[in-house]
């Protein structure tokens, strides 16, 4: 299998300094031909850094890193010739209007006149910006603006396209806009490398991730196999009344702690982690506990993030 | 070289559309100083100097005398105004700088083509200048459209340290000092308007320093026909001096921002 593959982002052992402070310490990966492949961490996890060095535009500080087959520090134009790069803050000139921005950009890859406003109409098309094209960037909804950067990054029709946080900031009618427009380009068989903190994200596009923590990879897999091995099938959480204290969780999670694999205890509710929900929660009745409330749902990404990364708050 | 001009010539839409965007919003505020200048200093206090003698000045009206300075504080101003918000905008605020990296396009490549745009700003504005002096009464002769050149180069002496100085600042308030300490003293004390052997020696000896300088001595000696050969070999050596080194301190800076 490993022999048909091609990959097209190679990563091993791959570091990152600025300074004194290693940002990446030493990953390795790859990145498959037509995947979409996603980047989840806390802020500070090293996703940035990492995304920047794919993109051509970061010298790496160790390891070994070839994009498309090129090394970066010696083929970086070339290799940036074939990448399209979706920032995580909208780089646009906001002077310009919305056509302007695409058939400007589609320029400095050498375009022609013609083959710039001919993409540019298809990817205003493509990203329902049609109406706005003559526009200033400046009037345009944050949403519109992702948009349009998406768009942007299209224009050379790349092989590799790179996503820093693509939805961040945005409605979630903008979010599922776009999560469509990122599924057909994946089905038209471009390779996509998205970051994102948002758990739904990742499960929505990617066909394997790895969270990163630290400067380091803590898991990769798809979805469901990070799902299967970090968590459970599913959660049960229970709520009690605002009379028990945080102090009485401790003692009601002992009481309980046979019925799960794994339990969580958290200042407002207990999580029990076990593959029959339902069974926890009439095995919890049975020993005369009575919670306020009671959830049983499925495991998700954000349950295998949380138990990887912590729930501290890392600003 | 074969490359920096390709990626020169990918930028050129961009920059067209810049200055179609731009070219009227800065056509008053490029001309309206100098023109100020030119009548009161030239015309107004002209009158009372030329009514004195003007053998100090070499024999011209003072009009025909501070015009070629007139012309390269103009170059000067504009080129400094246009390597500074500009350049942090691009490299702080807009971020354009930053789509522009994430091409073909090298950091080089887009010094290169900030540089060009702003050479092409000062001629342009320059040429317009130039006629306005000349239908004035201001040139002494038609030799004094080769100031032209000069100007320019004045401009980019002035512009590619501006630009390197630009692109290390976090935010604009070192922009301010670059006006007061830089632009407004040069354009004072270089010449334009007094021969600066005028000035205590010392002040003297900092206006040679300033590029200014050269350019307004070299453009009053094309447009008065003063011209002395080793003398222009070094007013044009020390421009393109200011001129290469800050190119290769702007591409540092600009490498330093755009790739870390």
């Amino acid at each position: 299998m490993d022999e048909q593959r091609e990959s097209l982002v190679h990563v091993r052992g791959l570091k990152k300094s600025y300074g004194d402070f290693e940002a990446v310490r030493g990953i390795d990966l790859d990145v498959w031909k037509g995947e979409a492949f996603g980047f989840l961490g806390p802020n500070g996890a090293g996703k940035s850094s990492t995304m920047r060095m794919i993109g051509a535009v970061s010298p790496t500080s160790g390891g070994t890193l070839r994009i498309l087959g090129m090394d970066p520090a010696i083929e970086g134009p070339a290799i940036r010739a074939r990448l399209g790069v979706c920032p995580q803050d909208d780089t646009l000139d906001t002077e310009l209007s919305v056509r302007e921005n695409l058939t400007i950009y589609g320029r400095y890859f050498g375009l022609s006149r013609a083959e710039c406003r001919e993409r540019a109409d298809e990817l205003l098309e493509f990203v329902a910006l049609t109406e706005k094209a003559k526009v200033k960037v400046d009037e345009l909804s944050g949403g519109m603006k992702r948009r349009l950067t998406i768009a942007r990054s299209l224009v050379s029709k790349p092989d590799l396209l790179l996503l820093d946080e693509p939805t961040t900031g945005l409605d979630p009618q903008a979010r599922h806009l776009l999560w469509d427009k990122l599924f057909r380009l994946k089905q038209a068989g471009v390779t996509l490398i998205i970051t994102t903190h948002y758990m739904d994200e990742a499960e929505q596009l990617c066909d394997r991730l790895v969270v990163m923590d630290g400067g380091l990879i803590a898991a990769e897999g798809s979805p469901a196999e990070l799902i299967r091995d970090y968590s459970t099938r599913e959660v049960t959480e229970l709520r009690f009344g605002p009379e028990v204290m945080m102090s009485d969780h401790d003692a009601l999670a002992g009481k309980v702690s046979d019925l799960a694999q794994r339990i969580e205890v958290l200042p407002d509710r207990l999580l029990l982690y076990t593959d029959d929900g339902e069974r926890a929660v009439a095995a919890v009745h049975e020993r005369g506990l009575s919670p306020a409330a009671v959830l049983v749902r499925r495991s998700t990404l954000e349950d295998v993030f949380l138990r990887l990364t912590g729930r501290t708050l890392v600003d | 070289m074969s490359v920096a001009l390709e990626n020169g010539r990918r930028q050129y839409d961009y920059w067209l559309t810049v200055y179609k965007r731009t070219w009227k919003g800065t056509l008053i505020s490029s001309f309206l100083l100098p023109m100020l200048y030119l009548a009161a200093m030239g015309i107004g206090l002209g009158s009372f100097v030329d009514s004195k003698g003007t053998d100090a000045l070499g024999g011209v009206s003072y009009l025909q005398f501070i015009a070629p300075g007139l012309l390269a504080s103009t170059a000067l101003q504009i080129a400094v105004g246009e390597s500074t918000y500009p350049v942090l905008s691009g490299l702080k605020w807009q971020k354009f700088y930053h789509s522009m990296i994430a091409t073909p396009l090298r950091p080089a490549d887009v010094v290169y083509g900030q540089l060009t745009f702003i050479a092409f700003r000062v001629a342009t504005t320059c040429v317009v200048f130039l006629g306005i002096i000349a239908l004035f009464g201001g040139l002494h002769s038609p030799l004094g459209l080769l100031a032209l050149p000069v100007v320019v180069l004045v401009g980019m002496a002035a512009a590619a340290p501006v630009v390197a100085f630009a692109s290390g600042l976090e935010n604009d308030s070192g922009l301010a000092m670059v006006f007061r300490f830089g632009v407004v003293p040069a354009f004072l004390f270089s010449g334009a308007f007094f021969p600066v052997s005028q000035l205590p020696n010392w002040i003297e000896w900092l206006a040679y320093l300033s590029p200014l300088w050269h350019g307004v001595q070299l453009s009053r000696d094309l447009s008065l026909g003063t011209l002395h050969p080793w003398l222009v070999l070094l007013n044009l050596a020390y421009l393109l001096a200011w001129f290469g080194i800050g190119t290769k301190l702007a591409i540092r800076g600009f490498t330093r921002k755009l790739i870390g």
